[in-house]
């Protein structure tokens, strides 16, 4: 799908065919005729399950490209292809192949999906070409291998599932857990991970049951979770799947408190799950969006550029990814090569998530994970919230009184 | 929660799964036993049914028509129409004019007809890749009966699907539309020698069969509370294979076959050591089992008639 401008309306096209023709007659001529045209991809869950996410970073991918197109200080004119991954690995890899093999494309700022993310890693390797991941969590994506192409600007699930599960056990005094996963790489390693730190926090797994992503139905898993009376179930899959799953344990009378992942933390969950969602856990890498040393201003552009769906969670890292992958290019010209060492080589890069700096491997050492309780229809930062300062009580602690 | 209570009530899920795919199975049998096709885009239609469902309810509340005993039956009887006139217009496209290709190109025809329809409403639906809440228009709340836990909602939906099976039993059964459909199903041929309007029992087997996939979709959304533009893809597959459990082209057998199915996935994620990540692959392992030992389905040979 070669679509420069994403699947914009009416308006934005003509809001963004203005601000064009504004920037146009405002470049000096001698200027503009020497902007070199650079090609950047996107890739994404754009259909499919977890699509929301998928369209809010590709939406602010654009915008951070729009931004920088109209900056008359730009040395280069961007152009951007965007390819939709299913978050499937298959079609994962075959959009990897599309942009890589395409000599026009510099660089990509590459899925929301661990198991898109995990699984293309070697075909970026293999062409040379810079692929910033601005969504997936598998620490593996940037642990596994020392390829210089390969970069993350957003954390992993290991800093999330301890920081998780120390709150869950020695802040709010659960010890009892049901665990639910879906049977990707994703949820099998969050699963892993969260079990390793609740055991060394004092906390016990009653129950270990895998599901598959997509899946309809979870009234077999959860009744037979229900049986060991756990204090909380707690789940590692995205939205979709989490939105199930914590409707049907109401409608099943579970009486548990909720607990998810990075990937249940998105608008969709509250919006689609309604009453159900009010008092259900999450824990992000980063600060909340609004919070962020440029959240603000991303927030307004975001909403000034008139996009249709919301830039959810992982927006911001995507707006990030693209930022400083343009800041690499103008600074040694769009060579995959020099861009890969550059882009590598960050340190303390100046964004609106806060300072970028990699580690050897490429990671971003994101140092913060936010814990999100979800009231009255909003993601609300714990420490804001009305549970927080005991004005509320989380359904889990309820439950613990009955 | 001991044992056997544990058993009954995974058997009371698989039960309430088992209806929703009961009504798509019958779908799909019903085109199976009048024109000897596998309809593959039905399963999208039930999708395209619950959306529509969600749609009638959503404009009822808009103007102000909330109370659920009348706009529940008012959004079956829209669902129903839309999918009955889509399934109708799939058949005059994608099956009618191929029916003398080979049966591969009206399952290729089918197959893209329901990515059609599926990347439609993610397009078009506002916001349509995010999953939709569904109104809870069914009394909430339930009582328990010897650890049991059953719901009023669950009793409704139970309710509501054995009524759409009966009501499609009496239109094959006692109808001359139903008799056309029987005839058909037997010999076309003679069917036609004998005055019956081919054209017209075909579109009104479309008709049925995907209306019945609007009540399914509907069914499925006041379950959950929740629908989704890719429920149809998995919702086609077990459905085709209930129906094919139950013997293609028995009315009976697929709802046999549905409501097997149901079970076995949840008795299966309940009874088998970590069952929950083979629940799918134990439910299609007896879908081949069937196919290689009794291909006619359980009711395959007991039927005197097809449809």
């Amino acid at each position: 799908m070669s679509e420069p401008v994403g699947r914009l309306n009416r308006r934005q096209l003509l809001q963004g065919a203005s601000a064009l023709g504004l920037g146009w007659a405002l470049v000096p001529g001698p200027a503009r005729a020497q902007k070199k045209t650079v090609k950047l991809a996107f890739i994404g869950p754009l259909t499919g399950g977890t699509a929301s996410n998928g369209l809010g970073g590709r939406n602010s991918f654009l915008l951070a490209v729009q931004e920088r197109n109209a900056d008359p200080k730009t040395k280069h004119h961007y152009e951007t292809e965007t390819l939709d991954d299913e978050c499937k690995p298959t079609v994962a890899v075959q959009a990897a192949l599309k942009a890589s093999s395409d000599p026009a494309i510099v660089a990509g700022v590459t899925h929301y999906c661990s198991v898109t993310a995990i699984a293309t890693v070697d075909t970026y390797h293999k062409a040379g070409m810079p692929a910033m991941v601005w969504g997936a969590v598998l620490p593996e994506i940037t642990y596994s291998h020392e390829y210089v192409e390969i970069t993350r600007v957003n954390g992993t699930m290991i800093n999330q599932n301890q920081i998780a599960a120390d709150f869950a056990v020695k802040t709010l005094g659960f010890k009892t857990f049901a665990i639910l996963h879906d049977t990707t790489d994703y949820g099998r390693a969050h699963a892993k991970w969260f079990s390793e730190f609740l055991e060394q926090a004092g906390g016990k797994v009653l129950s270990t049951q895998g599901t598959a992503k997509d899946q309809k139905d979870y009234t077999a898993e959860l009744t037979r979770a229900k049986a060991d009376r756990p204090e909380v179930v707690w789940y590692g899959g995205l939205t979709p799947d989490g939105v199930r799953v914590k409707v049907q344990m109401d409608k099943l009378g579970v009486r548990a408190q909720f607990q998810g992942t990075s990937g249940i933390k998105s608008d969709t969950f509250n919006e689609t799950t309604g009453p159900s969602a009010e008092g259900a856990l999450a824990f992000v890498e980063g600060a909340p969006t609004e919070k962020l040393p440029g959240g603000k201003r991303f927030l307004e552009a975001y909403a000034k550029a008139g996009f249709k769906e919301p830039s959810e969670a992982y927006g911001p890292f995507a707006y990030v990814a693209a930022n400083l992958i343009i800041d690499a290019i103008e600074a040694v010209g769009p060579d995959r090569a020099k861009v890969a060492r550059h882009l590598k080589q960050t340190k303390n890069a100046n964004t609106i998530i806060g300072p970028v700096e990699f580690d050897a491997h490429g990671q971003n050492t994101v140092p913060l994970i936010s814990k999100y309780v979800s009231q009255d229809g909003k993601w609300v930062l714990w420490e804001d919230s009305e549970y927080a300062s005991g004005k509320r009580t989380l359904p889990g602690h309820k439950f613990k009184k009955m | 929660m001991p044992p056997l209570e544990l058993l009954l009530q995974q058997a009371l899920n698989g039960v309430m799964l088992g209806v929703m795919y009961a009504l798509i199975a019958v779908g799909f049998t019903l085109f199976f036993g009048v024109l000897d096709v596998i309809h593959f885009s039905h399963g999208d239609i039930f999708m395209l049914g619950a959306f529509a469902g969600l749609s009638t309810l959503l404009g009822l509340a808009a103007v102000g028509l909330r109370a659920p005993v009348a706009a529940l039956p008012l959004a079956f009887v829209a669902a129903i129409l839309v999918t009955g006139l889509v399934g109708v217009l799939a058949e005059r496209v994608c099956v009618k004019p191929l029916a003398r290709s080979s049966p591969l190109m009206t399952l290729l025809a089918t197959l893209s007809l329901g990515l059609v329809i599926r990347e439609s409403v993610l397009i078009f639906y506002p916001r349509g890749a995010d999953p939709k809440p569904f109104p809870q228009l069914l009394p909430q709340g339930g009582f328990e009966v010897g650890g049991v836990a059953i719901r009023y909602e669950n009793l409704a939906i139970l309710g509501i699907g054995l009524a759409a099976m009966v009501t499609v039993d009496l239109i094959i059964r006692r109808t001359r539309m139903g008799a056309a459909i029987r005839a058909v199903a037997q010999d076309p041929e003679a069917a036609q020698m004998m005055g019956v309007n081919l054209d017209r029992t075909v579109d009104a087997t479309f008709f049925l069969g995907s209306g019945l996939a609007a009540v399914a979709g509907i069914l499925s959304g006041l379950y959950y509370s929740e629908i989704h533009f890719i429920m149809g893809i998995t919702g086609g597959v077990i459905g085709f294979s209930a129906a094919a459990i139950g013997g293609l082209g028995n009315v009976y057998g697929a709802i046999v076959g549905g409501l097997l199915f149901g079970v076995l996935q949840t008795t299966s994620a309940a009874l088998i050591p970590r069952g929950s990540e083979f629940r799918d692959v134990v439910a299609f392992a007896v879908v081949m089992l069937f196919l290689i030992v009794r291909p006619r389905g359980i009711l395959g040979e007991q039927s005197v008639e097809r449809v």
